[in-house]
């Protein structure tokens, strides 16, 4: 290459790069612009990929369509059950992510044209994309238990798996239980919305019997064939601190439920409880579905670890609990978060047309709390594998709490204000 | 001998545009996008809320010795020292490298 090449060489890679960097011609946004985004769900996943985008570019237009008119956090949501925390305190405004230029619909997407690219809003509003971020969580599959299958039998027969008027409702019901009375928890085989979750939940609702109302039991019904997440730490808590409190009972399905005598149907046997709490079977939330997004198993969407975009559905990238784990990554909150980061990386770079990082990588931490200000973690580091395409744990990296400890009580508490702030302020 | 001479030159000045570019390019991404693994409890950018400390402007060897001692078990933590071990030298470098440049 010559001096004279080499310089028409040289304008000529500025011009391309010029023309990839508004995104022009031929390249992946419609408008001609930096591109709009729309992002489906305003939780840990879809409230992170909202804010994150605008930080690393903020020409990118980005619409945020969430039913809620706040952010509830599902973790830490167990306390409100033991009585050492409000939903207050869990409680956060979407209105901060104004500043970053995000625009927040207050709505329930009903439908998704990944041939027009435009979302169909409740309300009757129509949004065009060049790229879609679905983060929709999880629906619940009652029709797997059908006398459960009807809005006024889950009013009596609570979930509270999303964090709201639903927790409230069982704090309630475990308040009004009279000493000696006994709660029965109903876990669903995995994979489902946060792996220690239930343990935790028995853990906490424990902790309250003790201190409130010692004779009551707390009886675990789990429908897989051992504790799903931390085994060791909440076998000896349920052994150890509860002993006289907490009954758990593994390869413990649930079939059906009579809400009229609180009643729990299991394969072999019948479950009389004052207060039954059924965590139902799983799947991506309905609007995945809708879009075509639901590849696994008739409830999962499977992703590229590399941008989180959907291997069904051009355009379309899927956050969180929605999608088909990857190996040993578990369905939380921290999770989403991550998965959002990859995602926003992803689309700024395929809006500007440049090429996507080829090796993400995510982190994972999820605090349980043991007793009232005990806790314990587990934490693992991913990242993504070119041969195997999908997320894997880092060897030799993550772990878990030796024991229970008020120190790691004081950090969970902290990570819930930091991972708050880094979604939405 | 002119000709190669020039070609020499070239080549050096390509040389030095490309690697430059990348250093910039390349590595603040890799950077931001890796730090950003650290930001659900450090806060975004390093500014983390409390307990957990602010990373934001911290000085970047400083960073890198904190991480290579939880990497290698010379400094006790309770989650760190796991974290750390899922990080190259590399990665931590570059994560270190984009948070000295964060505004406290």
């Amino acid at each position: 290459m010559n001096r004279r090449r080499f310089v028409q060489w040289l304008s000529a890679s500025a011009a391309v790069g010029a023309v990839a960097g508004c995104a022009a011609p031929g390249s992946a946004t419609s408008n001609g612009k930096a591109g709009r985004v729309v992002v489906v769900g305003g939780g840990y996943g879809g409230a992170t990929a909202a804010k994150y985008i605008k930080l690393w570019n903020p020409a990118i237009d980005v619409v945020m369509v969430e039913q809620n008119p706040v952010f509830i956090s599902c973790p830490l949501s167990n306390r409100v059950l033991a009585g050492t925390m409000s939903l207050q305190d869990l409680t956060r405004d979407y209105d901060t992510l104004q500043k970053y230029g995000v625009t927040v619909v207050q709505d329930v997407a009903a439908a998704v044209d990944p041939a027009r690219r435009t979302v169909n809003l409740k309300r009757g509003q129509t949004l065009n994309y060049d790229r879609l971020i679905v983060s929709p969580g999880v629906e619940f599959l009652y029709a797997k238990l059908p006398r459960l299958n009807n809005d006024a039998a889950q009013q009596t027969v609570l979930h509270a798996w999303k964090a709201g008027p639903q927790t409230l409702a069982l704090r309630k019901q475990l308040e009004a239980m009279p000493d000696g009375g006994v709660y029965a928890l109903f876990v669903p085989k995995a994979p489902y919305r946060c792996p220690p979750g239930p343990y935790e939940r028995a853990c906490q609702i424990a902790w309250y019997f003790k201190n409130a109302k010692p004779k009551s039991k707390v009886l675990v019904f789990d429908a897989n064939p051992e504790i799903v997440s931390k085994k060791g730490l909440f076998g000896k808590a349920f052994a150890e601190r509860y002993g006289s409190i907490i009954e758990y009972r593994p390869n413990s399905e649930l079939t059906d439920v009579d809400p009229a005598t609180n009643t729990a149907k299991l394969t072999f046997e019948d479950v009389k409880a004052d207060v039954l709490n059924v965590v139902p079977p799983q799947a991506a939330g309905a609007i995945a579905r809708q879009a075509g997004l639901v590849t696994s198993n008739d409830r999962w969407c499977e992703v590229d670890w590399r941008s989180m975009e959907s291997t069904v559905q051009k355009n379309i990238h899927v956050l969180g609990d929605a999608t088909l784990s990857a190996p040993a990554m578990p369905k939380s909150g921290h999770m989403a978060n991550a998965h959002a980061k990859v995602c926003a990386a992803a689309v700024v770079a395929q809006l500007a047309g440049q090429p996507i990082n080829d090796s993400p990588m995510t982190t994972n931490t999820c605090y349980s709390f043991i007793s009232g200000n005990e806790v314990v973690h587990i934490a693992s580091v991913h990242a993504f594998n070119a041969e195997k395409k999908t997320m894997l744990a880092v060897e030799g990296s993550g772990g878990l709490s030796p024991a229970p400890s008020k120190l790691e009580g004081e950090y969970a508490e902290a990570w819930a204000r930091n991972i708050w702030a880094d979604m939405l302020a | 001998m002119k000709k190669t001479g020039t070609r020499g030159v070239a080549l050096s000045l390509f040389a030095a545009i490309s690697t430059g570019a990348l250093a910039q390019d390349g590595g603040a991404r890799d950077g931001q996008y890796l730090a950003a693994t650290c930001a659900a409890c450090h806060g975004t950018r390093g500014q983390s809320t409390g307990v957990m400390p602010v990373l934001a402007g911290m000085d970047k060897a400083a960073m890198i010795a904190a991480m290579q001692a939880f990497k290698h078990g010379l400094r006790p933590g309770t989650i760190m020292p796991q974290l750390a071990k899922g990080y190259s030298d590399l990665q931590i470098a570059d994560v270190a490298e984009f948070f000295s440049r964060q505004k406290p």
